[in-house]
């Protein structure tokens, strides 16, 4: 799994023309991915969320991560070994708008035999 | 979540986001008045933010211009009925105009309408009462979906400057109320004249740019004749002016191809090579100049078009109807009594009436030392007249201040290699 963090897309001032070309970027990465067979699928995530925490749990508006560290959407691959994915994520197109991607591999519940 | 294993690399139409900009601002103006472009610009943004987020990892919707035109209708739906819950009126007034708001919003995104709403931006940003660098900044900002820095790159200017255009309009029209709309009668014709020129201004602001390292800027080009097709297919602005205009701006951009050598330099029209002229652009020039060709006034836009057209006519060089050449800048001289068609009429003159003739006329043109020492373009055309005739030293002089004026990497190219075949 994918997981993207950056600043959020309104924060980058983009123009149509600039928009335009950044979303280029992403069709030929996940392009390139479903190519290879690995893309799954992914979403993107809305900015505003809640969390609920606490003993007595209370939900809260955020969280209300720093800027460029905002939880903006995830994808799905299929890969050999997290270095094959980690290879793959080289290719994420927003790292020059201070973007990350933390690559996790999801646990499969082993059949039970 | 999307599942896209079979998803191949998706495209969107050049330019989409652009274009689409340019719709959305003016549909959205016409609805929130033109005095809240601000709002207007921060939901077209938002509309394309969405579409960010969401085509990334879905299949881009089959026509993704009426998916964009959807979003900016709902919020435009939302933003309106945000406001009508706050007017001070009775609950069961509110109810009924809510139900009303969408048909008639709708009203306003149908595609002639679409079409009338550019159109009135185009006239707005086009307001006579500012100047045409302003116009020209505002018309790239607001119509054509163009950023600040993408505009100072285009005009080879600074951001603040075009911000400070953009912004000093803005104000002009927000102040002095000016109404969006299509003006009539009378004020209709004039208003068209500035929008010809605010075309034509950008057409050959990308024609011969001054930008250093881009001889043409095919992006101000393409903009131009758009901006001139819409006008074309509207029935305001489907006037012969119009179509004349835009079969010129066809003619000159067949040309495009056989004007850049391969190092990036300049090919002058005599060693073009002719196969390359665009076939398709030329037949295009043709269509629009008969639509032109239609009532009882004559623009300048009509006598350049047919200068333009002479050029394609002739399979080459040496067969150039020079005679009908001059004929046409005669005429146009006199509706356009200005230095550069003296100028270019005097290259036509050195074919007709020879070398001599050609420098007198351009040493006759008024303030000729001052534009000489202002404009490249002047002391190129008449360094090379000089060498022609055989006169080193002036020609070198002129082409060497040609070469210190012009930013152009391609014209000092040219320049230089004319110095070098100098004696």
């Amino acid at each position: 799994m994918f997981i993207f963090r950056g600043p959020s897309p309104e924060d980058l001032h983009l123009t149509p023309e600039q928009g335009q070309a950044q979303m280029q970027k992403w069709f030929n990465w996940i392009g390139e991915l479903s190519a290879k067979g690995r893309y799954v699928g992914g979403d993107p995530l809305v900015r505003e969320g809640k969390t609920v925490k606490g003993k007595k749990p209370v939900a809260t508006d955020g969280p209300f991560a720093e800027g460029k560290e905002l939880l903006g959407g995830y994808v799905i691959i299929k890969a050999e070994s997290l270095a094959e994915a980690t290879e793959l994520a080289f290719g994420f197109p927003d790292f020059a708008n201070e973007g990350s991607v933390e690559i996790r591999e999801i646990v499969k519940m082993p059949m039970p035999s | 979540m999307s599942s896209g294993e079979t998803q191949s690399t998706q495209q969107l139409v050049d330019h989409l986001f652009r274009h689409e900009a340019g719709k959305m601002i003016a549909v959205l103006t016409r609805i929130f008045g033109i005095h809240n472009l601000e709002l207007v610009e921060d939901t077209v943004q938002e509309t394309f933010l969405k579409a960010l987020q969401v085509w990334k990892f879905n299949p881009v919707p089959d026509n993704p211009g009426a998916w964009l035109m959807q979003v900016a209708r709902n919020k435009t739906i939302d933003l309106i009925r945000r406001q009508q819950k706050l007017a001070d009126i009775s609950s069961e007034l509110q109810g009924r105009l809510l139900s009303n708001t969408e048909n008639t919003i709708q009203q306003f995104f149908l595609d002639t309408e679409i079409a009338d709403s550019q159109l009135r931006m185009i006239f707005t940003c086009c307001h006579p009462a500012l100047s045409p660098e302003d116009q020209v900044a505002l018309t790239l900002k607001t119509v054509s979906g163009f950023g600040v820095q993408e505009i100072a790159r285009a005009l080879v200017s600074n951001e603040a400057a075009i911000q400070k255009r953009i912004y000093r309009a803005r104000e002009y029209i927000r102040t002095n109320h000016v109404q969006f709309e299509i003006p009539s009668g009378v004020a209709l014709g004039e208003r068209l004249e500035t929008v010809y020129t605010v075309l034509y201004l950008l057409f050959n602001e990308g024609y011969s740019s001054l930008k250093a390292d881009e001889p043409i800027r095919y992006d101000l080009c393409g903009e131009a004749m758009r901006l001139c097709k819409l006008l074309t297919e509207h029935k305001v602005g489907a006037q012969p002016s119009s179509f004349a205009l835009l079969s010129l701006m066809c003619f000159q951009a067949s040309r495009f191809d056989s004007r850049i050598g391969e190092a990036g330099t300049i090919i002058l029209l005599q060693d073009q090579d002719r196969s390359k002229w665009n076939k398709d652009l030329i037949a295009l020039g043709y269509r629009f100049l008969n639509q032109s060709s239609t009532g009882d006034y004559l623009s300048v836009y009509h006598i350049e078009s047919a200068i333009a057209a002479e050029h394609c006519l002739a399979p080459d060089f040496a067969s150039t109807n020079w005679d009908a050449l001059l004929r046409l800048y005669n005429f146009l001289l006199e509706h356009k009594p200005i230095p550069i068609v003296q100028l270019n009429r005097s290259v036509i003159l050195a074919r007709t009436a020879g070398i001599g003739a050609a420098i007198d006329t351009i040493l006759d043109i008024p303030h000729i030392g001052e534009l000489l020492n202002r404009h490249y373009i002047y002391a190129a055309v008449l360094g090379e007249l000089y060498a022609q005739a055989g006169n080193s030293a002036e020609s070198r002089r002129l082409l060497e201040k040609a070469y210190e004026l012009t930013p152009s990497l391609a014209e000092k190219k040219m320049l230089q290699e004319k110095l070098a075949a100098i004696h």
